[in-house]
């Protein structure tokens, strides 16, 4: 078993609330400078960054995972993983229909860059991405499920977009028995939170950064392997760490109802 | 005023009307479940838009009387089953919630 630092929820400069320096080129070498091993990009609603992101953390010797935070038609934030890019690549023709329609106004959201490689800027997302899609939870987690993803829950411990807050405890829709805690909020306060009390200690929880600026990245060595994976893979093999990692995640039990 | 007769007089869809006797004490209008559970008063008639199944859990966990799914909102699958077989009362309006809010407080107010 070997160690792996990981951050599987980063936003780019695609998602209208992150940096504009949010570029894979900056992500993946300020992932290396934290010497992180395995990292996620997640933009809200669209995997449009995720071609230049695996260029760039190929040119660092991280390994890339292709991810998007998507916003559920309750409004509650969900994170899906894929083992391959051409699987993430299929999720975004999958979730293209769903998207709202409504136009980004970038002087009160922010840009939403599309990167071409070598960070150049290839063109701008016209609809503003961090709304709602009209996927139910239900629709979006058999979606991703369906295009081989894993799904997790997003900062479950925040009152707004956290599954908790929308839905007060989890539900039957989740695939899997993981949900996510924001790096910096950890360990999150269960005193005055029952429901997040009940779910932490029955899940396989990841600590994530949810990065929407550089220094937000997780960092390794830091906080007593709170952001680490331990792998039956050589830290040298790529591949074979990114697919012990998805059966890992994969193999992660539902918990049984309360 | 019980279920039965709200949903009667503003012609209401009975998307589950198991127990029409349940008596409307009060009102709650929210959609984050979360909110809805700390708050929302046993007895209540609860206006939201939401209609993801653990709708119906908060539901039974409060005791509301009846749930009424606003602006006419999309059941998720599973939903008009689920509340049939747990004799969980759910009406749908097809007003908005403010409109919907109006009509039954205005009933609620005269008795």
């Amino acid at each position: 078993m070997n160690k792996f630092y990981y951050d599987f929820h980063i936003h780019s400069c695609l998602s209208p609330c992150a940096d504009d320096d949010m570029t894979a080129g900056n992500i993946a070498g300020m992932a290396f400078l934290k010497g992180l091993d395995i990292i996620a990009l997640t933009d809200h609603n669209t995997l449009g960054n995720c071609p230049p992101f695996f260029n760039a953390c190929e040119r660092e010797g991280l390994i890339p995972v292709a991810g998007v935070e998507l916003t559920t038609a309750e409004e509650i934030h969900i994170v899906c993983l894929f083992e391959n890019l051409e699987d993430g690549v299929g999720f975004e023709d999958f979730i293209t229909p769903h998207r709202s329609k409504i136009p980004n106004f970038p002087d009160i959201y922010g840009e939403q860059l599309l990167l071409g490689d070598d960070d150049s800027v290839s063109g701008k997302h016209p609809y503003l991405l961090s709304d709602a899609t009209d996927l139910t939870l239900e629709a979006a987690c058999r979606g991703a499920l369906k295009h081989g993803g894993i799904v997790f829950p997003a900062h479950i411990e925040r009152p707004a977009g956290g599954i908790l807050g929308v839905l007060g405890f989890l539900p039957d829709e989740l695939p899997f028995g993981i949900v996510e805690i924001n790096s910096r909020n950890f360990p999150p306060d269960t005193k005055t939170n029952p429901a997040l009390k009940a779910a932490l200690p029955r899940n396989f929880c990841l600590k994530n950064s949810d990065a929407h600026r550089l220094w937000e990245i997780n960092e390794a060595y830091k906080i007593n392997y709170v952001n680490c994976i331990e792998l039956p893979a050589e830290r040298g093999d790529r591949e074979a760490a990114r697919r012990e990692l998805f059966r890992l995640l994969r193999k992660t039990k539902k918990p049984e109802k309360l | 005023m019980n279920v039965g007769e709200l949903s009667h007089i503003c012609g209401f869809e009975n998307v589950s009307l198991e127990r029409p006797e349940k008596q409307i004490k009060t009102a709650y209008a929210g959609d984050l479940l979360s909110w809805v559970m700390a708050r929302a008063g046993e007895g209540s008639a609860w206006l939201t838009i939401m209609t993801n199944t653990n709708v119906l859990a908060v539901a039974e966990l409060n005791d509301i009387s009846c749930v009424i799914i606003c602006e006419g909102a999309e059941l998720q699958k599973g939903f008009a089953e689920t509340a049939a077989l747990r004799k969980i009362n759910v009406l749908r309006s097809e007003s908005p919630v403010y409109e919907t809010a109006l009509k039954l407080g205005n009933l609620l107010n005269q008795k």
